[in-house]
């Protein structure tokens, strides 16, 4: 159980042992003005019972690959290569329907909005049986009888009264806790949450993602938990994969991706996170600009139109070569896609002095709000 | 939910009694003698008086007003003064509640007309609602599950052509060819399911419900497409899929579930818009519905019969609203009636 958090672009020689190894995952979309490469060669692994946030601004691809791995972007004309073995299978050399039968019962998925995630004229309770009846053989007393025991687990209280609402009756942290039900009844392996608190107020957040971690010691699943919030970032993940125009620019453990990020994309969104017990000297600085265009994405680092440190690199390599995702300078477990050469350096130089003036002095502190709990 | 009815079924009320003196009001202000009408070519001076007496027209029109309503709620007889009654009581017509009145055009009461016609006009709007929203629905969805395809463009394109087409115009094609000149089908003659069994009943309506089901199919061909890609696009139904439930059973529970019940609103309407009689098809296919009784009575200045269905339809229009309102919280758990 206490296997060391395996790095993502290690070679693919631990595919075996690993739970979810997604190797070099391309969905792309063909449209009439041209090909949008929404996700472009993501890899990674994950172990069972283990945490994996993937990091992005809005059309970064994170959505994209999620629903890659549901197979659910048939319909769409999306063009999907690479690997994704999950448990030993390669869930995109399946058929529709062995993909449909792993569809809840080995994978599952919470979405954002669990208000629209929910059909307004079916009962919560008919909808999260559903969820169980499809994949077990069972008669309908049992399966009610599980969907109530799982709403209790979830904490809805009175489950077999709150068992015959409609979503518009529950307010949003329960919806939210319904859908975490409704992902959960069938004791999936993996579980995919996309932006599961986004929709929430900040203290019913907090209980939100209490409940993921009590489920995921309780069941041993794996967890992608798509954010654009560092601090559920810091609060859940083990792996923090960080994502800018369909690619993985960063990638590292939680801890040591937070406290020494080395891509200045990552630095931004560090930047622009407010933070409340911090320094009042602070600022909150935004990321200048906007998320590129995959029709048409910048030459060479997709980033360096926004980077604010390409003049530190000799030359044009900025403008004309994609860097690789390599090992960075702390190490083969944090890998970055960057051309700067002393990134670690810079960023306590120059970045976090602007970010977290109390921090700058003791560099090996912890960075956002509070420490990642459970670190190994 | 009761207090709910009670207070629509109220409002209905008072709607149907303003209309109706709306409907009054603008009939006595034409500038047609109704009595000289109804009384026909060779009229003396005192015929027309008397007639005019029979029929109440000698009294202000807010007093035949009050009559209609009384007759309405209580029902009356005719000739309408008491004198005439007694001078010849073999000839008194009684006119039982709900009474629309007597048609000294034709004779008889209004409420006659109306159950003679009534039985045709909703055989015809029941079968041509079965027809429209069976076909139409299921295009609708073939469509819209093939969206972008030739199929698609193909149904879209036709029912746009169909619902362009006048229905005179596809009820005269169909009888013209398909009966006349092919001899597929027999000319249309109403003939009532006691008569001829629900056999004939239902032959003889395939024709004119085609035709009046024509327009509206097309109509609701490109709704439901619409309706359905709607829902299709909704997070819920990504969520149904994500369950792991096959393509068939997301469309059949939840995709239509959701598409089909705007759909349920607009049928309501429409089929009460129908009930108050389908005048172009009734005429074209010579059925005496409602339809084809409003016409000639408008024709003939049968004034008691134009009010009298006037108040007729618009009460079904009232009454199938409420339904569809009631029918809305059935269907709908997050529109509550209070």
């Amino acid at each position: 159980m206490t296997t060391s958090v395996t790095p993502a672009a290690t070679s693919a020689g631990t595919a075996a042992e690993t739970f979810l190894s997604v190797r070099d995952l391309m969905v792309h979309f063909p449209t009439s003005d041209g090909l949008v490469k929404s996700v472009d060669g993501l890899s990674f692994d994950l172990q069972r019972g283990q945490t994996l946030g993937i990091v992005g601004e809005s059309g970064s691809g994170k959505s994209v690959s999620s629903m890659a791995i549901m197979g659910l972007h048939w319909g769409t004309g999306a063009k999907i290569s690479g690997q994704i073995v999950l448990d030993g299978t390669d869930l995109l050399e399946l058929t529709p329907d062995q993909m449909r039968r792993k569809r809840g019962q080995d994978v599952a998925m919470i979405f954002q909005d669990p208000l629209s995630a929910m059909h307004p004229y079916f009962t919560v309770g008919n909808q999260i049986m559903e969820a169980y009846q499809v994949h077990n053989d069972v008669s309908k007393g049992d399966a009610k009888k599980r969907a109530i025991e799982m709403l209790d687990r979830v904490g809805i209280p009175n489950p077999d009264r709150r068992f015959s609402d409609y979503p518009h009756q529950f307010s949003g942290g329960m919806r939210q806790r319904a859908m975490i039900a409704m992902g959960l009844i069938n004791n999936p392996g993996l579980l995919i949450a996309d932006e599961p608190t986004t929709a929430l107020d900040v203290t019913v957040q907090a209980q939100i993602l209490d409940l993921l971690q009590d489920l995921q010691r309780e069941f041993n699943s794996a967890i992608i938990i798509i954010t654009h919030d560092l601090g559920v970032v810091a609060e859940m993940a083990d792996d923090v994969l960080v994502m800018y125009a369909g690619r993985a620019v960063e990638h590292g453990p939680c801890r040591e991706l937070l406290t020494h990020p080395e891509m200045p994309y990552t630095w931004g969104l560090l930047s622009s996170v407010p933070d409340v017990t911090g320094d009042t000297d602070a600022r909150l600085i935004p990321i200048p600009g906007s998320p590129p265009s995959l029709l048409n994405p910048p030459t060479g680092c997709a980033f360096h139109p926004r980077c604010l440190h390409r003049d530190k690199v000799p030359g044009d390599l900025c403008r004309t070569t994609m860097p690789d995702l390599v090992p960075g300078q702390r190490g083969a477990h944090h890998t970055k896609r960057c051309h700067l050469a002393d990134s670690d350096s810079i960023y306590q130089t120059e970045v976090l002095p602007e970010i977290a003036p109390d921090l700058a002095e003791e560099p090996a502190g912890p960075l956002v709000g509070e420490a990642p709990e459970e670190q190994r | 939910m009761f207090a709910f009815l009670v207070r629509r079924v109220f409002a209905g009320v008072i709607m149907l009694i303003v209309m109706s003196l709306v409907v009054f009001g603008l009939f006595f202000a034409s500038p047609v003698d109704v009595a000289a009408f109804a009384c026909g070519k060779n009229c003396s001076p005192a015929i027309k008086e008397q007639t005019r007496k029979a029929l109440g027209y000698d009294d202000p029109t807010l007093v035949q007003w009050k009559d209609f309503m009384v007759g309405i709620a209580k029902g009356r007889e005719y000739p309408n003064d008491p004198e005439l009654r007694e001078a010849a009581p073999q000839l008194v017509a009684s006119c039982d509640a709900p009474c629309f009145g007597y048609s000294q055009v034709n004779s008889r009461t209004v409420n006659e007309e109306i159950s003679k016609a009534f039985p045709i006009t909703v055989s015809l709007a029941v079968v041509a609602l079965i027809i429209w929203l069976t076909v139409g629905i299921a295009l609708g969805c073939i469509a819209a599950l093939t969206k972008g395809s030739f199929l698609d463009r193909g149904l879209v394109g036709i029912s746009l052509v169909f619902y362009a087409f006048p229905t005179f115009f596809i009820g005269l094609l169909l009888l013209k060819f398909v009966s006349i000149k092919w001899g597929l089908w027999d000319i249309p003659e109403y003939t009532s399911i006691a008569d001829g069994g629900v056999g004939a009943w239902l032959y003889n309506l395939i024709l004119p419900s085609v035709t009046l089901a024509v327009v509206f199919m097309a109509a609701y061909v490109r709704m439901t497409r619409a309706f359905v890609l709607e829902a299709m696009s909704e997070d819920y139904i990504r969520t149904a899929h994500s369950k792991g439930l096959s393509r068939g059973r997301v469309l059949r529970k939840h995709t239509l579930r959701a598409a089909l019940t705007p759909l349920v609103t607009m049928a309501g309407l429409d089929f009460a818009g129908l009930l108050g009689g389908a005048i172009i098809t009734e005429y074209v296919f010579n059925f005496n519905g409602l339809g084809k009784l409003a016409v000639d009575a408008n024709q003939n200045y049968d004034l008691p019969t134009i009010i009298g269905l006037v108040v007729l339809a618009a009460s079904f229009v009232i009454l199938m609203n409420i339904i569809v309102d009631v029918l809305y919280a059935v269907i709908d758990p997050r529109v509550r009636l209070g």
